[in-house]
């Protein structure tokens, strides 16, 4: 079944069926559903259990970010932030940190790079627990496996309820650095939480990575080949798990992830199976990136002292800014006219990237894998929709 | 790690012993039982948690002793401008004695405000602080999610018990300030009575 | 001792002797009515308690698997909690969808408690205690099992609903290709019980020698049929790991997704009456019926160890349910027809060797290869063809 053989389908308002063909079904796996991670909606044709045809439909969870952000200063930008991937805040808060420090020059001191380090592969460990935990849910596996991957992500999520006072929207960046210093006793639990992950990620692999069931129902399903996938614009673990070389920690050189020595999973084959054992791997990862910074901090301040919190005024130009996050390539693109708020603020979200090829791995699926590719795609309809 | 498997159903034995080992150990380790029975038990209180933002007044009278001034910064840089302030007409004397500006009306209205903290980072006078009471459900969705002025301000002793690490610092803070602009007073009023002691005798002396 | 012996035997029969000393009280005409009418109230006032236990059970059971309490607020330990949902399934607006066929749409849940009620005809649940004996007892029971089937049907069908079609396509799909593997699984039993009649096959189980029952799990055929019935009856029952017609992930609720309050509730209880049912029959055939497993233990009431046997059974359904995640369509079938299928035909032929055989250890051996051979070399022809891979991951710097 080739894309390029089936007409494209008509606008939202029209019916996807066309009367001539065979029997087919068109369903609305809705804006309501069970197992759409948000509110998405799919119009699925359908023939028999396979996959004809598939439009994704998205725009319900729409909020003007882009829009509010040029009326507002640029930190009051930042709170926004937090709720476009709403699982990872503080990586979005530092992509925007990035974008608007390289648009007006501003330098990070060493422990803030630290500081931004472990929280951001914190956040990368909740997210693909979370990720993990739902994929099984998807599957079916009523609840087991979501109920062990949130045990540990409450945890990562109590740390940092106690450094920046609120679990999910942490609007922990600042321009410069980060807003609050660890508190007492902060960084000795947080070495406790990375020295118990491991055991929860090989109770995870005994569960579930020889389980007959599981490999049946994501090796090669939802193929996603390397060509498409560089063709595409895909990026994060969707990526790596067809086999591209791209993890923007390694490209970029951004912060100071030169100094700690990590490995980059790769798959070869780009199904679903993959997908998830790359972020099994990832996590592994991090947590050693975790371990290797949390020994390493050094004293100092947290933010530049020559940053002001109001009055910033950058001087007009252009900046992009962009960040490994846990789903992809995640870049700010801002436009300054040298007034308190931007001129253009654009966000490059890879949820919405990394779902423009959903058609081209479902086609000739049955319904039940739809759930489970979706599920491995691992978007949030805050960044989708933003 | 990944050991092949022979038969079928080898890696579902293995994962049915990891759910019986979850299953029996959830009655012996409180590790495999993680549930909080809400309202019965309570997790810990974390210290810097943030829930809305609540005004600061010292002593007894909330009226008297509030610290706002109404500068309205914080309305300014609230990103979703959820706060409303309306600046008096008169003065009143503040901690140290100067005549200050005071908010006649100050509006919050929590239905909109994002907990994002801003407010407190930008007040320059410790006015308004985050608060953690997150039992604040109500069934008037407008009125009674739009906190008033005094529904907003809870003392100092208050912010002591829910911020004992910031409220130190922040009381550390006002404490010097107040020292040195005591210092400074009575410098500048020894000074005054010095020159008015030179003065009549220079006076008397023509 | 004696005096024990025969306190013994009359608490085995109580219920029996309960029943016989009330219709004394009848006229001998209407006796025969009078006695049906009894048994089967029996069983339609027990068989419901069980189900509301199960429930509770069963939650409660996932929900320590999965690192939380269940359900503890209404009654001690929540043991009110399937009081609660009796109620709130009673007090729901009774929703049916204006393009649905309204008849089709209210028969398909009563069918389907009817048919699953009707299975119980023929299952010993104690000595003695069977509602009617009928000499192909369980060629009775698989035919009635079918019922249910149509059942599912007539539900997604009727309710005009692109969800419910699919699963009510799956559901037909699958149920059909496990009857199949279910009954060739029985035959194994009827062949060396020589009856179809459910009280011949457990009175032929109910033997010892030493301590040891006579149970046809106890065999290597036996224990392979045994695990295969259950397998199938996993399926009939649409249980986890073969949901896929509930799927609630995918299509809602399937089949039944137009249905709400009491309907839906008849439907649930439908289909556990049906795994109450099913595993029942696996314990007539296989585990022994109401027999006790050491022969020491025999003065403790047959109906005792029938439903220890039975819950036994349910608290494994549980067990599978928190663990696995749910086949797809295809590979349910394929589950179905090229190992399960196979796999008890061959055990038919091997249940042939051993009655033909001498008694001793050598058609233990036998038999046993003749099982486990086939079973590894299917497995591995399976996976080859599946390309099943645990896969290594190469790494870059």
């Amino acid at each position: 079944m080739n894309i390029a053989t089936v007409p494209p389908a008509p606008l939202d308002s029209e019916p996807v069926t066309e009367p001539s063909k065979e029997q087919l079904l068109e369903i609305s796996m809705g804006p309501q559903h069970p197992s759409t991670h948000g509110v998405f909606r799919m119009k699925v044709v359908l023939d028999g259990e396979r996959v004809v045809r598939l439009k994704p439909v998205f725009g319900y969870l729409h909020r003007n970010h882009e829009k509010i952000a040029e009326s507002v200063t640029y930190l009051g930008s930042m709170p926004y932030t937090d709720r476009l991937d709403y699982m990872c805040s503080i990586t979005n808060n530092w992509g925007y940190a990035l974008a608007v420090e390289k648009l007006a020059g501003i330098e990070v001191p060493e422990r803030a790079e630290y500081l931004r380090v472990i929280c951001g592969e914190l956040t990368r460990l909740q997210n693909h627990a979370c990720l993990i935990g739902f994929l099984m849910q998807d599957m079916g596996s009523t609840g087991t496996p979501l109920m062990y991957a949130f045990r540990e992500r409450e945890k990562i999520l109590d740390l940092f309820e106690s450094l920046t006072g609120a679990r999910m929207m942490c609007n922990y960046m600042r321009f410069g650095g980060c807003r609050v210093d660890l508190p007492a006793g902060w960084l000795d639990r947080a070495k406790k939480v990375i020295a118990d992950f491991p055991r929860f990620l090989d109770e995870y692999e005994r569960l579930l990575v020889s389980n007959e069931i599981l490999m049946d129902r994501t090796q090669e399903v939802g193929v996603l080949s390397r060509e498409l996938a560089v063709s595409a614009g895909i990026s994060g673990p969707m990526a790596r798990a067809s086999g591209v070389d791209y993890d923007i920690r390694k490209v970029d050189h951004y912060s100071i992830y030169d100094r700690f020595t990590f490995r980059v999973p790769l798959g070869s084959h780009g199904d679903v199976y993959d997908r998830f054992m790359v972020r099994l791997l990832e996590m592994r990862e991090s947590v050693g990136i975790l371990q290797q910074a949390t020994r390493a901090i050094p004293a100092g301040p947290i933010v530049d002292p020559k940053m002001k919190i109001r009055g910033f005024r950058p001087k007009p130009g252009e900046a992009y800014g962009r960040i490994e996050s846990p789903k992809g390539e995640l870049g700010f693109y801002l436009i300054s006219d040298g007034s308190p708020n931007p001129y253009r603020y654009r966000v490059r979200p890879p949820s919405l990237i990394n779902l423009t090829v959903l058609e081209d791995l479902c086609l000739g699926r049955n319904v039940a894998d739809i759930v489970a590719i979706l599920g491995s795609v691992d978007i949030v309809l805050g960044e989708v929709d933003r | 790690m990944y050991g092949g498997t022979e038969l079928v159903g080898e890696g579902i034995l293995k994962g049915m012993a990891e759910t019986a080992r979850n299953f029996f150990g959830s009655f012996v380790s409180k590790d495999r039982l993680t549930t909080v029975q809400y309202p019965e038990e309570r997790e810990l209180q974390i210290e810097v948690a943030r829930d809305f933002p609540f005004l600061v007044y010292d002593g007894a009278d909330w009226q008297q002793g509030m610290r706002c001034v109404a500068c309205q910064i914080c309305e300014k840089e609230c990103p979703p401008k959820c706060i409303f302030i309306e600046k008096s007409k008169d003065k009143k004397p503040d901690a140290n004695g100067k005549p200050q500006f005071y908010p006649a009306v100050f509006d919050i209205d929590i239905s909109v405000c994002m907990s994002c903290q801003i407010c407190v980072e930008v007040c320059p006078f410790d006015a308004i602080k985050m608060d953690v009471d997150y039992s604040l459900s109500t069934d008037d969705r407008f009125g009674g999610l739009l906190l008033n002025k005094q529904r907003l301000s809870k003392s100092n002793d208050y912010y002591r018990k829910i911020h004992p690490t910031e409220a130190a610092e922040v009381d550390a803070r006002l404490a010097g300030e107040r020292a040195r602009q005591e210092a400074k007073a009575k410098a500048a009023a020894e000074a005054t009575l010095a020159t008015a002691a030179v003065q009549p005798a220079s006076g008397e002396s023509r | 001792m004696i005096h024990l012996v025969q306190l013994a035997q009359q608490l085995d029969q109580v219920f029996v002797l309960a029943k016989h000393w009330l219709l004394g009280y009848v006229p001998a005409g209407v006796q025969p009515l009078c006695s049906a009418v009894l048994s089967v109230l029996s069983v339609i006032l027990v068989f419901p308690l069980l189900f509301a236990i199960v429930t509770w059970i069963e939650r409660k059971g996932l929900g320590r698997m999965q690192n939380r309490y269940g359900p503890n607020r209404v009654g001690p330990c929540g043991i009110l909690q399937p009081i609660a949902d009796g109620v709130k399934s009673l007090t729901k607006e009774d929703i049916v969808p204006i393009t649905a066929d309204h008849a089709v749409h209210f028969l398909a849940p009563v069918l389907l408690v009817s048919a699953s009620f009707m299975d119980y005809a023929v299952l010993p649940i104690g000595r003695n205690m069977v509602i009617v004996n009928l000499n192909a007892g369980v060629l009775f029971f698989f035919a009635v099992g079918s019922l249910m089937e149509l059942a599912v049907f007539m539900a997604g069908w009727s309710s005009r609903s692109k969800y419910t079609l699919l699963g009510a396509m799956r559901a037909i799909a699958q149920m059909i290709s496990y009857e199949v593997p279910l009954v060739l699984a029985s035959i194994v039993v009827i062949m060396q019980a020589g009856s179809l009649s459910t009280v011949a096959i457990v009175n032929r189980q109910a033997t010892y020698t030493g301590i040891w029952p006579h149970w046809f799990v106890f065999t290597p055929w036996g224990f392979a049929g045994f695990v295969l019935f259950m397998i199938a009856a996993t399926a009939e029952s649409n249980r986890s790991p073969f949901d896929l017609p509930e799927g609630e992930s995918e299509i809602i609720a399937g089949y039944y997704t137009e249905y709400s309050g009491f309907k839906f509730a008849l439907f649930f209880m439908g289909e556990y009456i049906g795994m109450f049912a099913t595993s029942g029959m696996a314990i007539t055939l296989f585990l022994g019926g109401w027999s006790a497993p050491l022969s020491f233990l025999t003065w403790i009431p047959s109906y005792f160890w029938f439903f220890a046997k039975l819950l036994t059974l349910i608290a494994v359904f549980i067990w599978v349910r928190g663990t696995l995640p749910r086949l797809r369509m295809d590979q349910l079938m394929n589950l179905a027809w090229e190992f399960i299928l196979p796999m008890t035909l061959l055990n038919i032929i091997t249940a042939g060797v051993w009655y033909y055989m001498p008694t001793g250890s050598i058609r233990w051996f036998v038999c046993s290869c003749m099982v486990i051979v086939p079973c590894i070399l299917l497995s591995r022809g399976l996976k080859q063809k599946k390309r099943f891979q645990v896969r290594t991951y190469h790494f870059t710097q």
